[in-house]
């Protein structure tokens, strides 16, 4: 399957997991709203181009708007960890040209170590922006905060599955291929 | 000149990343001040499409559900028949009290639309519906939409053939509600954090309040016809920085299992909206 449809499917279904299943689990607590469909934008490969990586990051972001009813709120910090991405990326990946010998961040490609910290920062970057939207609207600084922590801990608790179910199997390309 | 375009090329994607930023930012503001959402005619028709589909699946599952509700509503609306109440006969004028048609529209002030609802959310903190009945079935902006046990929110925003509800569980819905005893108004909002509780603020601390009560709609909501279930009393706190109560209602209807709805348009709002808007001469 080339890279295009695989990424077209999997924008699909992120979405549908995101607005149908995940959004439709009745709350455990305020704090606690469980996001996964920015893994998509974590998935996409090495070698999109930025341009492209924030044009795609910034429809993910407002598909999901428009299914929830908030037109910008999931787009804006869509856009933000689509732009920090190649920054981090280049900081994480190791001394070898892993962005060379794979085509997607994951745990094979980078390692676990620099992956999971590659996960963590994102998710937290995401969720820090998203309630901070929320929270310039509604106001309560001890909402802020525990809902930041809180859906962090949920996300990646969900990442993690994600991980464990839909173990991508990476190829190792070489230059000479 | 020149400079400027090696500019441009420099910074082309931070540019971007800025642009894509206001974007959205300017998309949620503008969205927060008016509740109309930009583009929201187009990608509602497709967004619904999909609800629709999703809906066929889960619709299925509440069936039960919904014929006891039904029952339940339509076991209430019979024993408001008048064919239910006689007492022997003493009068010797019979007198008309209502009206079983009113035959030229001239004192409707309500009208019931029936929707089903085809999407819904309570996990966040901006709560919508959606509902498979738009603007070419007769739904107008800020209709009023009501479950068969309570109150359910109001309408935001409509395509052609959907239209989307604000939810009671909004950060920015309130409703104005009286206690069914007292007749006291106050207005009903959500916090955010419980799908089954809402808040009832404004009702001053003088007013006698027991666990249990109803609160209803009030006279004062002009899309919400009056008497209309909002919740029942679960909680009453006093607040200490003022003279109300802060009392935490149970949501008469179950946000969980939507399915059914009525959509009520005030008919005689506009009149009433036109003379509130007008500036007061006399001052």
């Amino acid at each position: 399957m080339s890279l295009l449809v695989k990424n077209i499917i999997r924008f699909i279904l992120f979405i549908l997991v995101q607005v149908y299943v995940l959004s439709q689990i009745p709350p455990l607590h305020q704090f606690i709203s469980p996001y996964l469909y920015f893994l998509f934008i974590l998935w996409l490969p090495f070698n999109i181009s930025r341009f492209g990586l924030l044009l795609v990051s910034f429809i993910l972001g407002i598909t999901l708007d428009y299914f929830l009813g908030t037109p910008g709120l999931h787009a804006a910090p869509c856009v933000l960890i689509g732009y920090l991405r190649p920054f981090l990326i280049n900081i994480l990946i190791s001394q070898e040209g892993a962005e060379l010998n794979y085509a997607e961040p994951s745990i094979k490609s980078m390692g676990f170590a620099p992956y999971s910290l590659y996960v963590l920062v994102f998710t937290f970057i995401h969720h820090f922006y998203l309630v901070l939207i929320e929270w310039l609207e509604f106001g309560n600084f001890l909402y802020f905060l525990g809902k930041v922590m809180a859906t962090t801990g949920i996300s990646l608790l969900l990442i993690f599955i994600a991980e464990m179910l839909f173990f991508r199997k990476q190829k190792f390309r070489t230059n000479t291929a | 000149m020149k400079n400027i375009f090696v500019f441009i090329r420099r910074y082309f994607n931070f540019l971007f990343f800025l642009v894509l930023q206001i974007v959205s930012i300017v998309f949620l503001i503008k969205y927060n001040e008016t509740y109309h959402a930009a583009y929201a005619g187009a990608t509602n028709e497709v967004t619904g499409a999909i609800n629709e589909q999703y809906n066929k699946v889960q619709n299925y599952f509440h069936l039960k559900e919904n014929n006891r509700l039904l029952l339940e509503e339509n076991t209430r609306l019979k024993n408001l028949l008048r064919i239910n109440f006689e007492n022997a006969d003493s009068a010797r004028v019979v007198a008309l009290d209502s009206l079983i048609r009113d035959t030229l529209g001239h004192q409707r002030k309500y009208l019931y639309l029936p929707a089903k609802v085809i999407n819904n959310t309570v996990s966040q903190q901006m709560n919508y519906l959606t509902l498979h009945r738009g603007a070419n079935q007769g739904v107008k902006k800020d209709m009023a939409v009501v479950s068969p046990q309570g109150i359910v929110g109001t309408v935001i925003d409509l395509s052609e053939n959907y239209s989307r509800v604000m939810s009671l569980l909004h950060r920015n819905s309130k409703v104005s509600s009286m206690l069914k005893k007292s007749k006291v108004i106050g207005s009903v909002e959500w916090d955010g954090k419980d799908p089954h509780y809402i808040t009832l603020r404004n009702i001053p601390k003088s007013t006698p309040v027991a666990k249990g009560d109803s609160v209803v709609t009030s006279t004062y909501s002009a899309n919400y016809p009056p008497d209309l279930m909002v919740g029942t009393v679960d909680e009453i706190s006093k607040d200490p920085g003022s003279n109300f109560f802060i009392i935490r209602l149970k949501t008469a209807a179950n946000f969980y299992s939507l399915e059914y709805v009525n959509l009520i348009e005030n008919v005689q709002w506009d009149e009433q909206r036109r003379l509130e808007a007008a500036p007061v001469k006399n001052q």
